[in-house]
């Protein structure tokens, strides 16, 4: 991958143009330098190759995160813009979409997911999190992905959803499809589309009232629609939402979350000494692999950005991931360390848009670590990790370790 | 620029100096307050940020939003009618002195 630096000369905004391709698969293999590249090149940049224009810094990221009114989502957060494209799927009622019509959808899944229903599912979430490590004691050697990352949330999320059991096949297949949409006109983007039929037709029949058990959080929205908050029509896609984005996100979470742990060996050593540090040791996890790398705003009107213009109509790329790894914010940001002050990370991003699910995604990772802690003295990584390639998620398709019994 | 205390649960408290437009969550960060976890950095959206407020501040602070309220009754600690969210109290000048307690958790 060439990279070239070299400032478009002559306007006010000199703006660095960039030969990079943050969606291939060697830029996916290796991230690092050329997010690197990406910060140091300055605060706004553009990115010939698929012509939007990109910010890796923390404080660009963060600002551009909390100008929704500038930078909006209703045009698409992928680079695909619904101005002029059709979206491949209904757009996402929350996801992709600006105020006021934000702001309603988001106060119904604000409290179906709330810190208040947190408490209502710590009990059931933190058992299933001891039978799983039970499970994986007996094995010894296992892939953390499949048996761990992936079986865990399979077995907590699509019941507290209240999803029937026969079908589930579909869930992580199509959110796959979902996070990688949200990508450029590349091979993942036109296979996983191509492919999703089955997967689209799966969740648009799960989403409807009569399939989704009572008590759980698809029942919840759509309960809103008796209070009046929601139509009938909107609470499937709300319902979709979750489908969509609960669960692949806690699958490369908590494999961050493991990596981490497996790699670097006195951390595992001071959460075992420290149980109370597990949740922090999830959430340094998410800042420092960030599962979700990548998302897009169009801007709504002429814009200067840090001394750039950037005009209206244009896409622009958040690297949540190189902001997370900003050396102008962060204290030694490439290294893991659970003691940190992680408060501010953009992994589940930050204003009105950020995770709505972050809280289910700290309980899983919370509790689950807290089991592997108790009972497990060591995590050691027997073969070459694989990565899983998604032109926004960023995880692991394979990751072989041995554990050790405390 | 005005200063805040907070009282940690062990009675022990700090006194920080707060920055234009912070709110008290931020400047309990800045200043590495643990008592403050603050993990959705301020958006309104965890309830670790937690704090109690002292009662003769209490009518002096703006009244709280309906999704403040709502978080109040989730978080970690008991809810009082003193309690809450330090992210959602942006300090002003009128607000130099305010005391702030933390409670015991904040998950
Ligand atoms: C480690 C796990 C997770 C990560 C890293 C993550 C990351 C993110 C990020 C970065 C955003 C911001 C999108 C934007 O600004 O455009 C977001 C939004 C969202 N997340 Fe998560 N997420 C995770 C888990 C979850 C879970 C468990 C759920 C559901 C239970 C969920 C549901 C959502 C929804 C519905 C939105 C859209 C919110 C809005 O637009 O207002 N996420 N997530
Ligand atoms: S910091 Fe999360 S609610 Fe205040």
């Amino acid at each position: 991958m060439s990279v070239s630096g070299s400032p478009v000369t002559g306007g006010p905004s000199a703006i660095p143009h960039l030969d990079v391709d943050p969606f291939a698969m060697n830029f996916f293999a290796d991230p690092y330098p050329t997010h690197e590249v990406l910060r140091e090149a300055g605060p706004v940049v553009y990115l010939d190759k698929w012509n939007v224009y990109g910010v890796a810094r923390y404080a660009e990221v963060h600002a551009v995160l909390n100008d929704p009114a500038t930078f909006c989502s209703s045009r698409g957060v992928g680079l695909s813009d619904f101005k002029k494209e059709k979206p491949w799927r209904p757009p996402s009622l929350i996801l992709e979409a600006d105020p006021p019509a934000h702001t309603r959808t988001r106060a119904v899944l604000s409290k179906v997911l709330s810190p208040t229903v947190m408490k209502q599912v710590r009990d059931r979430f933190t058992a299933a999190a001891e039978e799983r490590v039970d499970l994986l004691l007996e094995k010894r050697s296992f892939d953390a992905i499949a048996d761990l990352a992936e079986a865990y949330p399979l077995s907590i999320f699509p019941d507290a959803l209240g999803l029937k059991p026969e079908g589930r096949e579909h869930l992580i297949p199509y959110a796959s499809v979902v996070f990688n949409a949200f990508g450029p006109p590349n091979q993942l983007r036109q296979e996983a589309i191509e492919r999703s039929a089955p997967h689209q037709a799966y969740v648009a029949e799960q989403c409807q009232r009569q399939n989704l058990a009572p008590g759980g959080f698809g029942a919840c929205i759509h309960a809103r629609v008796d209070e009046g908050e929601i139509t009938a029509t909107e609470a499937p896609l709300l319902v979709r939402s979750l489908l969509s984005a609960g669960l692949d996100t806690t699958v490369d979470g908590i494999g961050a979350a493991v990596y981490c742990l497996a790699r670097f060996p006195d951390q595992w050593q001071r959460l075992r000494g420290d149980l109370s540090l597990a949740r922090n040791a999830f959430e340094e996890a998410v800042r420092f692999e960030s599962p979700v790398q990548t998302f897009f705003r169009t801007t709504t009107r002429d814009v200067e950005l840090s001394g750039a213009t950037i005009g209206e109509g244009e896409k622009v790329l958040m690297f949540l991931a190189a902001a997370n790894r900003d050396p102008r914010r962060w204290d030694k940001p490439d290294s893991y360390d659970i003691t940190r002050r992680t408060s501010g990370h953009v992994g589940f991003g930050s204003g009105i848009h950020m995770c709505v699910g972050q809280l289910v995604a700290r309980l899983e990772g919370e509790v689950m670590l807290t089991a592997l802690a108790k009972r497990v003295a060591r995590i050691e990584i027997t073969g070459e990790p694989k990565r899983r390639f998604n032109n926004t998620l960023r995880g692991l398709d394979s990751l072989p370790v041995t554990i050790t019994p405390a | 620029m005005p200063a805040i205390t907070f009282i940690h649960p062990d009675g022990k408290s700090d006194r920080v100096e707060t920055s234009d437009g912070e709110s008290a969550m931020q400047a309990a960060t800045r200043h590495g307050l643990d008592g403050i976890l603050a993990e959705c950095g301020g958006n309104a959206m965890c309830a670790t940020c937690h704090v109690y407020v002292d009662a003769s501040w209490l009518a002096r602070l703006p009244a709280m939003a309906d999704d403040e309220d709502a978080l109040l009754d989730g978080a970690a600690a008991e809810r009082q009618p003193a309690s809450r969210l330090s992210c959602q109290i942006v300090i002003t000048p009128d607000l130099d002195g305010l005391v702030l307690k933390m409670p015991e958790r904040q998950v």
